[in-house]
């Protein structure tokens, strides 16, 4: 099992060092050839602006709904979470929408309403999930089918659907492996199938 | 060293404009084109560098309305920049919800003793550094995130390389050195102990560590990655040039690619002519923007 992060910019190396820790081999994809040899797609935080452009204009877009027909599981954090969703507003922005949530951008405000919170997700149990929230978007609808499963505020914050898990926050920045070893357990799975 | 909530908060917004490029604007047209070319966050600025070099005066922050303006225009992070030691073009900037400020000294310093107290802040600050003992004492007083100073608005890489090597060496010197030197290093260095000590263990900055002053070229881009910065600013060199938005996203592909010479080939066909660009050498010391604030 090999892990993949995008790495057109933002927090993918501390994806990375996440993923050294947990003990699974990963790497940088910067090229659509690349998602043949993963089972999972870590997209990180950042600016999802930045990140669409780059995948609509280097040819990703074909290939990542191929990797998700093939049974490749995704994971985006804060930026990769909005790449992820089915709809977008704050503006309105194109997305890849495999997951089928509604989420608003930048909806906490500029960067000094960014924030760190801890909330006890009963999905994970205690203790509470440490989230660190900058300019993060906010998820203001989920389809059915989609499982939350944690809450801040009373919107869903991390959210489940088939083999795409997405929080708004980031457990990267965190020394809590919960979320990230949920996601490894999603792509085992997948890739057991 | 301080890790409460808040300073991840600050230092986490750099975390995510790594791998990126932060343009100089200074209009809303401006803003619009460097977010379309790509760009992680754009600063907010009335002259670029090489107008406020070659124009002379007393460089202050920028109006509220021209900053107010871009802040409208994009939905990427705006920046902008307050002069050295002015806590309180600081505070007005915080009001007014920038997402980053620069303590700069592209602008006229307001004091030449003293920095911000950046800790006193919501909003995260950026410094720039010319070596590794001045990138510690920034970060002793709060900076999120440290870029080097090198010349700005000379459109010539030289001299933000000299400053990459010059932390990239003293952080790796710091890596090897036994433990009971490391007091009189942090004397040599003019740095915080704790901080000298904590780069000793961990062989980086604590904080993201940025290119900037003097970059013109999708090459020079690469090579301040190459040589270990985790992003770039791109100053006068973006809107001083022939083709602003070709150049612009020509840039922001090389600093993802930094590593791919097939890649760096294609961003840097057909760009049109870079900006002119100073022998730094020849300035006469007084005109140097990097030896202002310590």
């Amino acid at each position: 099992m090999k892990i993949g992060v995008l790495a057109v910019q933002g927090d993918f190396a501390a994806h990375g060092r996440v993923l050294e820790q947990l003990g699974v081999p990963w790497c940088e994809v910067r090229h659509p050839e690349q998602l043949s040899e993963i089972s999972g797609l870590i997209l990180p935080g950042g600016e999802s602006t930045t990140m669409l452009k780059f995948l609509f204009e280097e040819g990703f877009l074909e290939p990542l709904r191929d990797f998700a027909r093939r049974g490749g599981a995704f994971f985006g954090t804060c930026a990769g979470a909005i790449l992820l969703a089915r709809e977008v507003t704050n503006p309105h922005q194109p997305s890849l929408g495999f997951l089928d949530i509604s989420v608003q951008r930048n909806a906490y405000g500029r960067q000094i309403n960014s924030f760190v919170d801890r909330v006890l997700s009963p999905a994970f149990g205690p203790p509470p999930l440490e989230m660190v929230y900058i300019r993060a978007p906010i998820i203001t609808r989920v389809g059915p089918g989609v499982e939350v499963l944690a809450e801040h505020g009373g919107h869903p914050v991390l959210v489940q659907q088939g083999r795409c898990l997405a929080a708004t926050f980031h457990p990267e920045l965190t020394e809590d492996r919960r979320v990230h070893e949920r996601f490894l357990q999603l792509v085992e799975s997948a890739s057991a199938r | 060293m301080i890790r409460d909530d808040l300073f991840r908060v600050k230092v986490g917004l750099a975390e995510m404009l790594k791998g990126g490029v932060i343009m100089d604007v200074t209009n809303a047209e401006q803003a619009r084109i460097a977010e379309e070319a790509g760009a992680v966050a754009v600063m907010a600025l009335e002259r670029v560098p090489a107008d406020i070099r070659a124009q002379g005066g007393v460089a202050r922050m920028a109006s509220i309305k021209r900053i107010r303006e871009i802040m409208e225009a994009v939905s990427i992070p705006v920046m902008a920049k307050v002069r050295i030691g002015h806590f309180v073009e600081a505070q007005i900037l915080q009001e007014l919800g920038v997402d980053f400020i620069d303590e700069s000294e592209v602008l006229t310093p307001a004091d030449e003793e003293h920095h911000i107290d950046k800790h006193q802040f919501k909003v995260p600050f950026v410094c720039g550094a010319r070596d590794l003992g001045e990138a510690l004492r920034r970060i002793g007083e709060g900076a999120a995130m440290i870029r080097t100073k090198g010349e700005a608005g000379s459109g010539n890489i030289v001299e933000a390389v000299r400053h990459l090597r010059s932390v990239m060496d003293a952080i790796r010197r710091l890596t090897v050195l036994p433990k009971e030197e490391l007091m009189a290093e942090s004397k040599r260095l003019g740095a915080p102990y704790e901080l000298v000590q904590w780069v000793a263990e961990h062989g980086r900055l604590p904080v993201p560590n940025f290119a900037a002053g003097g970059i013109a070229t999708p090459a020079d881009a690469a090579l301040c990655m190459q040589l270990g910065a985790e992003a770039v600013f791109v100053g006068s060199g973006i809107f001083k040039s022939e083709d602003p938005a070709r150049r612009a996203r020509a840039i922001v592909k090389a600093v993802t690619y930094y590593n791919d010479p097939k890649m760096l080939l294609e961003a840097s066909e057909e760009l049109g002519e870079p900006m002119r660009g100073l022998d730094v050498s020849r300035l006469a010391k007084e005109e140097l923007l990097q030896t202002r604030g310590w």
